[in-house]
């Protein structure tokens, strides 16, 4: 029954408590709404054609409501509507209180990306937040320039993310998985691409997970995947990893479409004009040091919007992502926009 | 005093009327006449909704594919503002009230013209500033802030917006004068005879807009002043990084706006009762209880803006509190919606264009009404704050119930504007593609809002794509049914069959005069000795049901 209405009313998957929890009101509530407006309509087309014209101008009773009437249409919907507003409150305040024990994550939104530092020693993260299965998490979350709101349609949570000030927000995922992050308070041009994504991890595997990347980013080997696959393969596989992890294609498309970054397709030595109006060439030194230095050497047309990496990849990490860039060579001379979306959900190889 | 004229009496067109008394353009633009400033509004309005439409048709175009379609990022956020402005502020806000109301409220109070006819016409041009300011402000500086004008985006966007918000500062003033001119003429120009319960519904409706017109609208017009000062000035008031709140500035907006929306819905309601009791031959079965419940929602809703908050951060008890109270606003249009159908009940119901829109619009208030007490019920808002959902609750409610309620206005008082009856076959026809194209339009946004895609997108995931392409093709049925309209109703105004003047065989006041009425209105001052809704036989035996 509860999949079922949920498929109908194109409800995503119940992966949080909360959600198990408030979307029984929700068929609750859309029921009675659907069989009232359509009782109403229904009423009203049996009266108009029982009570139809029989001849021109013709007269008709005085039709006056009794007290009882008036006291049974305005009770039956304070009724239903108060009982609505009782339950949906309770969950709202069980939904607000996040229990004591939650893990804490720091959630920055900024225009249009998702930051995420985890308390103690880090580690920090864009776009993608780990999280245990079957525990509290706790999101503080502050935004460094509008208003933006973190939302997790599979999780049923929401909350604006404000410019000097901290809101919270807590959610308990109950099945490991992938689950989108989206921004809902309007914020500009790429509002509607200011994604990120959750990913559930069984609790020992995050455990192990924390453990890893803790451990400091020169020994880091992607062993860390929820996959559990460890890497192998090429540089080029390993640079294309890290590209999908820390976010990077988010921005940067691989299809050739300009997005909030330039493309990377055909990026090796093409030759870039800058804002100041220089031109450079896009070698292996320009790409290092645009990211360690993204602000230094904009390209025409773009927003300084890029965060540093300085600190946040290693050496041998940034020569990956360099021969990744390098590998991305188009068939043919001509870029023929792909059909496909800009953007693309974050999958493992 | 017949409340019906003579069924085998040929109709004539009033040689003389409102229409040619004087002659020239420069008569129109200096009139003092209400009904020439009505229909001046009708022309305003009727070419911004247009232009309102053709923004909204390119948002549905671009929605068409999950990727770019037709345009670009930035182009989609000016056409969602645009759109947004256009139509709350220059067609939804003076649709029904400026058009409507300043043609007919005299009409039904048996009054020669409003109160101050100076200041009506003053703010028929403080319209035309306001908007002629704001649109071209908003094409030219690329305003792509939503309607909604939110702090600190609005602040710090370096697109033009100043100019845009003295548009609607200009716009605010408009409304303010309209309001206090209409509440004056009902309080002082009543005709002998016509006692407040004795008032069509339609005047109780404007009465309780003119209230909240007054009072809410000097507070937006701060607010977007306030966002200006910020601009230009670069004080801190709503943005944090120079020391301001940015939730002060959606207390303050949604203390006009919320509000607002009933500056909208009011009117259209107060032209459902009079409509569905005259097609429907009917005495307004509860007339207090739908006049009282204008005032109560007028009321209460000065009282509900919080609930737009919700995930705002602002305290749960707010929330609580804004909910609670939101719950009251849907009791009281419950009270409409069960006085309407019932006075459908031993009725003699004539099928006609006006009625489709009633239908339709019962259905619409309905599911548009208990989908806002759905979003206000906090639990649930969580999920569906800033999604389709809401996009497709208001639509319900501005499009479903407001627009239904201004195309049962133009059909229902389209004779007695003109003299001249529409073709009533293309009004039927257009009037279920309007119907069914809206719901077409809508009802896949609940389902994309449930499913969680956020509003203003220009670009969504792709597991949308299926609703997406389902509204945008029910949107082009709903415009296609607005093309039907334009054609025969532009056709009728030469051509259409005389009307007579009272084809609908109403008790209304305004029917008492010819259609389309002389410019005085009426010869003599109309001396009112019955209930303009009663459809009671004279001199037979009075039938008095209770139920």
């Amino acid at each position: 029954m509860n999949d079922l209405m949920r498929r109908l009313l194109w409800l995503p998957v119940q992966a949080s408590t909360l959600a198990t929890r408030i979307d029984y009101l929700h068929y609750f509530v859309i029921t009675v709404t659907m069989i009232s407006s359509i009782a109403t309509g229904l009423l009203a087309f049996i009266l108009l054609f029982k009570y139809r014209e029989r001849r021109r101008a013709q007269s008709t009773p005085l039709v006056m409501p009794s007290v009882k009437f008036e006291i049974v249409v305005i009770g039956v919907p304070l009724f239903f509507f108060f009982l609505w507003f009782v339950q949906g409150y309770k969950d709202y305040i069980w939904y607000t209180t996040p229990p004591k024990d939650a893990m804490d994550v720091y959630v920055m939104g900024k225009k249009w990306m998702w930051k995420f530092a985890y308390g103690g020693q880090g580690p920090n993260a864009i776009g993608t937040l780990h999280v245990p299965q079957g525990r509290p998490v706790r999101l503080l979350m502050t935004s460094r320039d509008v208003i933006h709101s973190f939302y997790v349609p599979d999780f049923r949570i929401k909350q604006d993310v404000l410019p000097g000030r901290y809101t919270e927000t807590w959610f308990e995922a109950t099945q490991p998985g992938r689950y989108q992050i989206l921004c809902a308070e309007y914020c500009g041009t790429w509002h509607s691409q200011m994604w990120g994504e959750v990913v559930v991890m069984p609790a020992a595997e995050f455990d192990q997970w924390l453990l890893e990347q803790r451990r400091g980013l020169s020994e880091r080997v992607d062993t860390s995947t929820d996959d559990g696959a460890s890497f192998h393969g090429s540089i080029v596989e390993y640079g294309k990893k890290i590209a999908m992890a820390e976010g990077c294609v988010k921005c940067h498309s691989l299809d050739g479409q300009p997005h909030i970054g330039p493309t990377w397709l055909d990026l090796y030595l093409r030759r870039e004009t800058l804002e100041n109006g220089e031109t450079v060439l896009a070698d292996e030194g320009y790409l290092t040091d645009s990211m360690i230095d993204p602000r230094g050497k904009i390209v025409k047309g773009y927003k300084p919007v890029m965060p540093t990496y300085k600190g946040r990849l290693a050496a041998p990490e940034a020569a990956a992502l360099v021969e990744f860039i390098k590998s991305l060579r188009s068939p043919s001379l001509e870029n023929v926009p792909s059909k496909e979306a800009i953007y693309e959900p974050v999958k493992r190889p | 005093m017949s409340q019906s004229s003579d069924p085998e009496a040929v109709p004539v067109y009033p040689a003389v009327n409102y229409l040619n008394a004087d002659r020239g353009v420069w008569s129109w633009f200096s009139t003092l006449d209400h009904k020439r400033i009505g229909l001046m509004y009708l022309i305003t309005a009727l070419f911004f909704f247009l232009v309102g439409g053709i923004f909204a048709m390119a948002i549905r175009l671009e929605l068409l594919t999950p990727g770019p379609t037709i345009m670009g990022a930035n182009t989609y956020n000016r056409m969602f503002t645009l759109h947004g402005v256009v139509m709350i502020f220059l067609f939804m806000i003076p649709a029904i009230p400026g058009v409507f109301g300043n043609f007919l409220l005299p009409l039904m109070l048996g009054a020669k013209d409003v109160a101050f006819p100076r200041l009506n016409l003053l703010s028929l041009y403080l319209y035309w500033t306001g908007a002629l300011l704001a649109v071209g402000a908003m094409v030219m500086g690329g305003t792509d802030t939503g309607w909604t004008f939110y702090a600190p985006y609005s602040t710090s966007t370096p697109t033009t917006v100043f100019p845009a918000l003295l548009g609607v500062f200009i716009l605010g003033f408009s409304s303010i004068l309209t309001g206090l001119n209409f509440i004056v003429t009902i309080h002082t120009l009543r005709a002998p005879g016509l006692g407040w319960m004795r008032l069509q519904l339609f005047i109780w409706a404007i009465y309780a807009t003119s209230i909240i017109q007054v009072l809410a609208t000097p507070v937006i017009g701060l607010t977007v002043l306030l966002v200006g000062i910020e601009r230009v000035g670069g004080f801190g008031l709503f943005d944090p990084t120079k020391g301001g709140d940015p939730v002060l500035f959606q207390h303050m907006f949604w203390f006009y706006s919320h509000p607002a929306v009933y500056i909208m819905v009011l009117p259209s309601m107060g032209v459902i009762s009079d409509a569905i009791a005259a097609v429907a031959r009917k005495n307004v079965f509860g007339y207090k209880m739908i006049a009282y419940s204008s005032l109560g929602i007028a009321f209460v809703g000065f009282f509900a803006w919080g609930h737009h908050m919700f995930v705002s951060g602002q305290s749960p008890f707010d929330n609580g509190a804004f909910a609670a109270i939101s719950m009251l606003v849907g009791v009281f249009t419950a009270i409409k919606v069960f006085n309407w159908v019932g006075t459908l009940y031993r009725g003699a119901v004539r099928v006609s264009a006006p009625l489709v829109y009633i239908c339709g619009f019962l259905f619409f208030i309905v599911f548009g009404g208990m989908t806002g007490i759905a979003v206000a019920t906090v639990s649930l808002d969580v999920h569906w704050h800033d999604t389709y959902f809401v996009v497709a609750h208001f639509h319900f409610i501005m499009v479903g119930a407001v627009i239904m309620g201004f195309l049962t206005a133009l059909h229902y008082w389209f004779p007695k504007m003109f003299g001249r009856m529409y073709h009533e076959g293309w009004a039927m026809v257009a009037a279920s593609f309007i119907v069914l194209g809206f719901m077409a339009t809508f009802i896949p946004q609940f389902l994309a809002g449930n499913a969680g895609m956020p509003r203003r997108y220009y670009m969504y995931p792709e597991r949308f794509e299926a609703l997406n392409v389902a509204s945008t093709a029910g949107s082009s049925l709903l415009a296609f049914g607005f093309v039907i309209i334009a054609i025969y109703l532009i056709y009728a105004l030469r051509h259409g069959a005389i009307a007579g003047d009272n084809p609908w065989d109403s008790g209304g006041i305004e029917w008492m005069t010819s259609s389309p009425p002389p410019k005085e209105n009426f010869h003599t001052t109309p001396i009112i000795v019955r209930d303009p809704h009663s459809y009671q036989g004279h001199g037979e035996e009075v039938e008095h049901v209770v139920i």
